[in-house]
């Protein structure tokens, strides 16, 4: 029962932009993505959701190739954030979380899809906005109201088997505080028996929420373990050519890790 | 975040957003009544609108023969405003729900049927056989009434699945590529028919001029018979996706994550508006802004919930383009002006509000 990428490549046009690689996510944990711009992250997740077919290899869902999965089945236990979302239309941020719905219901709109909705948007600290048009909100609160669609989208179990949610750099347009509330949610999922994939660029959120950490350079992995394994300045200064030096302290589950500059600074 | 078991679902609030109950039906549903009753009693029979009512009545149900009405203003209402009025209702709802349907497809609010080369693709076949003269031989009889719309309807499936095909690669239709492959067909199509005008003679001009600007007055019976079967299977394969048309407004990625199978249905859709507009144009011309228009200000109006929009779409643009050609029969009766020139006169400034609208907000 996982989600499992085996010995997958993934093309675009005639580059290869990740892989060949193998990764799995289980329920219970959080495993987080990180690595370099342009180290195939988010083709990993295009592949990992079945939007992007692989080239090689393939991506199974519950031992079930992806591609196999009804779509509407695949839909109500596998749910993807994406960085950016184009929504030019004028839904309220409550009509937005309630589509998160639609793989549950032939019709839409019921009560309890609206009540999930709304408990989507509390989760996401977004309920003061659920009548305003999504077009009229800010770039973070955008993002935490997609992400209560997709929270509405898995929020119950599948009959059989378990959720899967991918986050694809689910902070980046956030504030401090917000960035935490979404990983706090994102570890209160796993909790629950959900499995989380989580793209982050801040290497201490990382440390700080995730069961395990993969990185990612040139489409391979290099490294996966818990956070304090993988987490090493030779490690960091290898794939993101940067100088850090990694602490820990008690008060906190993972380790520290305090930038100090480029490794090799242009002359 | 979580099973419902595990965080409690806080109590349904009231619920803010525009949750419209049945006034807009009401509204809408009301001003096509209105709009159908005036262009069946006005025009140069009049026909009092007391007796109109009695009169249908017992014209559709098995009462007898009306005493109300002269079998002059009788022949008028059945013979003649009726199935134009009938055609009126079916073009205009499919125009309109066609368009709401293409710019929640393409994600823009400007797509038109006309953008997609069915209109110009129409037009090209319409002209096509008004210049070759194209008849199936006299005795054919009935048949022969269909050989413009038969080439027109042809016209717009063609260009429709000429840019749909250009537009897609790899097995999936890109929505941008397609939006140029339509403008490139339409101009294509527009050339071809700038070259056929030059080898018309004077009478096909002004067919083809009536033709381009659009008319509700060759409807007859046969006609609406005919054309009934393309517009009322294309409204009824476009109301089914309502749901879906919602998700699409996500984004292709986003609608697909949640379940919809995104190639099929802009296939389904793009034959659907093409089957549905290729029938609407090829029995009453290229009429303009009713598949532009109507989705955009009941959109305004409205939101954007396809649910509503849809239908509402087809109730109004019944009844704008009723109400057009109302006009166009009555502003300089005993001639008529063309039906499209009309839902231009009244869509253009309409149009350029809303774009001004928009830029301000």
């Amino acid at each position: 029962m996982s989600l499992e990428a085996r010995e997958v490549e993934v093309w675009r046009g005639r580059g290869r932009v990740a892989g060949p690689l193998s990764l799995e996510v289980r329920p219970g944990e959080v495993l987080a993505v990180v690595g370099p711009n342009g180290a195939g992250k988010s083709s990993l997740l295009a592949a990992l959701s079945g939007e992007l077919r692989c080239k090689a290899g393939d991506v199974f869902l519950e031992g079930r190739a992806l591609h196999q999965w009804p779509s509407v089945e695949r839909a109500q236990r596998l749910g993807v954030l994406l960085q950016e979302s184009s929504l030019g239309f004028g839904f309220t941020a409550l009509e937005v979380a309630v589509l998160g719905r639609s793989p549950h219901a032939r019709r839409g709109g019921t009560a309890s899809d609206l009540e999930v909705a709304r408990a989507a948007l509390d989760a996401t600290d977004t309920q003061h906005l659920a009548s305003r048009a999504y077009t009229t909100l800010s770039g973070g609160e955008r993002q935490r109201v997609q992400l209560a669609r997709v929270l509405a989208q898995l929020w119950t179990p599948p009959a059989r088997g378990h959720r899967y949610l991918l986050l694809d750099e689910p902070t980046a347009s956030l504030d401090l505080s917000h960035q935490h509330l979404v990983l706090e949610r994102a570890r209160a999922f796993a909790r629950e028996g959900g499995a989380v994939l989580t793209v982050l660029h801040d290497l201490n959120l990382a440390a700080r929420y995730a069961d395990r950490i993969t990185v990612l350079d040139q489409g391979r992995c290099v490294e996966t373990g818990t956070p304090a394994g993988v987490l090493t300045p030779d490690l960091i200064a290898n794939t993101f050519g940067l100088r850090v030096e990694v602490v820990s302290r008690p008060d906190l589950p993972g380790p520290l890790v305090i930038p100090m500059g480029r490794a090799s600074p242009p002359p | 975040m979580s099973a419902s078991e595990a965080m409690p679902v806080p109590a349904a609030r009231p619920v803010p957003s525009r949750l419209p109950g049945a006034g807009p039906w009401v509204t809408l549903g009301g001003v096509l009544a209105l709009v159908v009753l005036a262009s069946l009693a006005i025009g140069t029979v009049p026909v009092p609108p007391s007796a109109l009512l009695g009169s249908l009545w017992e014209a559709l149900g098995p009462g007898e023969a009306s005493q109300r009405l002269d079998p002059m203003q009788r022949a008028v209402l059945l013979s003649l405003r009726l199935p134009r009025v009938v055609l009126g209702v079916m073009v205009g709802a499919v125009l309109a729900t066609a368009g709401a349907a293409l710019q929640a497809l393409f994600r823009n609010p400007l797509v038109e049927p006309g953008l997609l080369g069915t209109s110009s693709g129409a037009a090209l076949g319409a002209v096509l056989a008004i210049v070759l003269d194209v008849t199936l031989g006299t005795h054919m009889g009935a048949l022969r009434m269909l050989t413009v719309p038969g080439a027109a309807f042809c016209g717009a499936l063609g260009a429709t699945l000429l840019a749909q095909r250009l537009g897609s690669g790899g097995g999936r239709t890109d929505t941008p590529r397609m939006l140029l492959a339509g403008v490139a067909v339409s101009s294509g199509a527009f050339a071809g028919m700038g070259l056929l005008t030059q080898a018309a003679t004077d009478a096909q001009l002004r067919s083809i001029t009536f033709w381009s600007l659009g008319s509700l007055g060759g409807a007859s019976w046969e006609t609406v018979g005919v054309a009934a079967v393309p517009l009322l299977l294309t409204l009824g394969l476009l109301l089914r996706e309502a749901r879906a048309l919602n998700l699409m407004l996500l984004g292709e990625r986003e609608a697909w994550h949640l379940g919809v199978d995104v190639e099929r249905l802009k296939r389904r859709l793009i034959l659907a508006a093409a089957l549905g507009v290729g029938a609407a144009v090829a029995f009453t011309g290229m009429i303009g802004f009713v598949g532009l228009l109507v989705p955009a200000l009941l959109r305004m109006a409205l939101g954007p919930d396809h649910r509503r929009l849809l239908a509402a779409s087809a109730l109004s643009g019944a009844s704008l383009l009723l109400a057009a050609d109302l006009l166009s029969r009555t502003l300089a009766a005993p001639s008529e002006l063309p039906v499209g020139a009309l839902t231009s006169v009244l869509g253009v400034p309409a149009f350029i509000a809303l774009l001004a609208r928009k830029g301000a907000a």
